[in-house]
């Protein structure tokens, strides 16, 4: 027989060759493209902004490795899945919030959401959403006071005020409320990484590029809410742009593990956060509905995934 | 099939088809040649010769009685020296008549163009031709090209997707054989009484379309279709859907929705069958991968080792650490280099370490890569869950059977998760399940 035999040569099942994609280089591009939107939260709300983030990246990859560590597992904190979160996390908080805040908060996403679940691909809800919502409801006026945006360079300003979102639900003043092109560059108040929808956007578009994203979702979720918005007689543009439409659209609602697997199931549950969104800003007491809206879809998920299922080639439907 | 596109799924593979442009070289006659009495699905095949036996090219030295079979024949002339078990590379044992060649490449007497008439006359030859599918399946072909409704047959589709990357042998033989494959295609639809022709080629094989369609002009019956350069654009029920737009019902086989596919190396020895009366002896086969010294596509006996095949195309420039059988795909992976060309190989990749070595397996994200990449519709990864908790029912109720393990979602899989080997495992459970 041959010169190379058993022993030399590698046995396995086809196929031989691999796409180079990984999930490390998926969480990378993510990371890529929240890059705009970090630049223009530093920008906005200045240095605390910045270092508000970093701490919770700090925090999620700490408590990420230190929770593997206790448990004995191999640590996955090379997949930069944490970091996402931990941006992510950031994200959704307004950049005066006490650090170790957002260090609970990062306990809530990664220890509570993610890891006791199972960890990556196995939580129920996206963990930065989930651990937003446990903030807002733990620390209610920290959570809710929002610092003004700079409109200048500079420190930050100790001023603080009410969100677009905010001054439409008082309904008292709505004069105050900013130009759609403040709304669309993102210099007004609100969550540090929420407000800039063009940076968003262009964070949005960067991961259909890289096909890391699908369009569905942000399509039927932006969409609804304009819709809904044109039909109950307000600035559709004002609503897609205010608020945490383009993030919860674009990085949160897409979230593999707790969105649908086919393109039906991720129309309607885009469709779902869309709808939820808007009855919570125009008929509920909160003034924003987007992270309740993403966590409640995400729960329904594996019943959208239970209705919308394809037949299989042949037409056997499974 | 999604609800915006004509097409199944399909995925995007970098094609290395560095083999295109090189004719086929025809390999010396190696010294010994290790034939393989199972080089098809099916019964193997009993020797027809005793060790000491003097046979010659095109001499029938193995054939079964039964019915899902083709004949064996020598490849080269010289004296039989052992018959003995070797473990194949589907790792079950099997008969090998091992032949000294005399290197006179002597043919058999009264070797002659076979008395074809009808239908009957014309499968009997495809049986006498010994041939199998070529592509890689190996199903005896006159079994294949006689179905019990041939009559409902109303359309021959050949095989010239050629969507394994890497493999070109496909492609020279539409280049370089494209008389015969015209021929035999003509042929085949006149005995069978089949109206209509399709060859099917990718469009990364622009001159075999150009030099095809121009051949076929004045031919009304037969079409040459141009397919998207797509993975798994070759698959028996991808190709049907793709030209033809037809789907093959749970259970049903090609036939039974009008049509045949044949691969072209199999039309074009056929043909050679037809007008020359020398059987399948020689295959053409790619030898490519990023471990062979100059890449070929070379024409080799059927029964030379893998070893000689290399030593022709300069030996390993780098240490092989995987050869596989076939393409990168679907192909298999052999464990030793002394394995020989049986009817079905197509290719021959040497890949270094670098290319060999699995990559570490993290958890699944869901991010449904697999699931918009299955030609077939399934769910891979909820396949794999199932297959995690050996869920058989499950696996019955999401399908498992239709997966044809073309790799797409192994190949998709961000977390380089093993799913079509997986789905390989599931579908032995099923079927060691429904036995219980």
């Amino acid at each position: 027989m041959g010169r190379y035999h058993q022993g030399t040569l590698i046995v396995s099942s086809s196929p031989h060759i691999m796409d180079n994609i990984t999930t490390t280089r998926i969480m990378l591009d993510v990371l890529i493209a929240l890059i705009p939107a970090f630049i223009m939260s530093g920008f906005i709300f200045g240095p605390r902004a910045i270092l508000l983030t970093v701490t919770c990246v700090a925090a999620c990859v700490l408590f990420e490795a230190g929770f593997q560590y206790i448990t004995k597992k191999d640590s996955t904190i090379t997949d930069l899945s944490a970091v996402v979160t931990g941006v992510l996390l950031a994200f959704n908080l307004p950049s005066s919030l006490p650090f170790w805040m957002a260090v609970i908060g990062s306990f809530v996403a990664i220890v509570v959401v993610k890891q006791i679940f199972g960890g990556i691909g196995q939580n129920f809800a996206n963990p930065a959403i989930t651990a937003r919502v446990v903030l807002l409801v733990s620390f209610a006026t920290p959570m809710t006071t929002w610092p003004l945006p700079n409109k200048l360079l500079g420190t930050t300003d100790a001023v603080t005020g009410a969100t677009p979102l905010g001054i439409l639900n008082m309904g008292t003043d709505l004069s105050s409320l900013p130009s759609n092109m403040d709304l669309f560059l993102g210099f007004v108040g609100g969550s540090l990484g929420e407000t800039s929808a063009i940076a968003l956007l262009i964070g949005g578009i960067y991961l259909l590029w890289r096909k890391i994203i699908e369009p569905w979702i942000p399509l039927a979720f932006i969409g609804t809410v304009f819709l809904f918005a044109l039909l109950a007689g307000q600035d559709p543009i004002f609503h897609i742009c205010a608020g945490g439409v383009m993030l919860g659209a674009f990085f949160m609602a897409t979230d593999y593990t707790t969105s649908p697997h086919l393109t039906t199931g991720k129309i309607v549950f885009g469709i779902g956060c869309g709808l939820m969104t808007m009855i919570i800003r125009l008929y509920g007491s909160y003034p924003e509905g987007v992270s309740f809206a993403i966590l409640l879809m995400n729960i329904l998920t594996p019943q959208i995934d239970m209705l919308f299922r394809r037949k299989t080639y042949g037409g056997v439907k499974i | 099939m999604s609800i915006f596109s004509k097409h199944l799924p399909a995925i995007h593979v970098e094609h290395h088809k560095y083999t295109a442009e090189s004719p086929t070289e025809k390999m010396p006659v190696p010294d010994k040649v290790y034939i393989s009495m199972a080089q098809h699905i099916g019964a193997p095949c009993q020797p027809k010769v005793e060790v000491g036996d003097f046979v010659k090219v095109g001499q029938v030295i193995g054939d079964t009685d039964a019915f899902v079979s083709a004949p064996i024949h020598s490849s080269v002339s010289g004296k039989v020296t052992a018959i003995d078990k070797s473990l194949t590379t589907t790792g079950v044992w099997d008969l090998i008549v091992t032949i000294a060649a005399d290197k006179k490449q002597e043919v058999l007497e009264g070797l002659a163009p076979p008395q074809i008439d009808d239908k009957d006359s014309f499968i009997k030859a495809v049986r006498a031709s010994g041939l199998v599918g070529l592509g890689g399946a190996a199903f005896p072909t006159h079994i294949k090209f006689n179905p019990k409704n041939l009559d409902e047959v109303d359309t021959f589709i050949i095989n010239g997707a050629e969507c394994e990357p890497y493999l070109t042998a496909d492609y020279r033989t539409m280049m370089e054989n494209s008389e015969l494959l015209i021929n035999g295609l003509k042929n085949t639809l006149h005995y069978l009484k089949i109206k209509r022709g399709i060859i099917g080629i990718e469009s990364n094989k622009a001159p075999a379309i150009s030099k095809l369609r121009e051949m076929v002009r004045d031919t009304p019956e037969i079409e040459v279709m141009e397919l998207r350069s797509v993975y798994p654009q070759g698959g028996e029920r991808v190709l049907i859907y793709e030209t033809t737009g037809r789907e093959i019902p749970m259970g049903k086989l090609p036939a039974d929705i009008g049509a045949i596919v044949s691969n072209i190396s199999s039309v074009v020895a056929l043909q050679n069958f037809i007008e020359t009366g020398m059987p399948l002896v020689s295959k053409k086969v790619t030898v490519s991968g990023n471990a062979i010294r100059t890449p070929k596509n070379v024409e080799a006996p059927i029964g030379t080792p893998i070893s000689q095949l290399i030593a022709f195309c300069g030996g390993y420039k780098k240490t092989p650490r995987k050869i596989v059988m076939g393409g990168p795909m679907m192909g298999a992976a052999v464990y030793d280099d002394g394995m020989t060309v049986n009817k079905n190989t197509s290719g021959i990749l040497t890949f270094d370490e670098e290319l060999a070595l699995l990559p570490k397996e993290t958890p699944c994200i869901s991010c449904g890569r697999c699931i918009r990449a299955c030609p077939m519709l399934l769910m891979p990864t909820l396949l794999a869950k199932a297959y995690d908790a050996r869920d058989v029912e499950e696996l019955k109720k999401q399908n498992v059977a239709l997966c044809m393990e073309c790799g797409c979602c192994s190949y998709v899989c961000p977390a380089k998760k093993q799913l079509a080997f997986t789905h390989k495992l599931s579908k032995q459970l099923v079927m060691e399940g429904g036995k219980k």
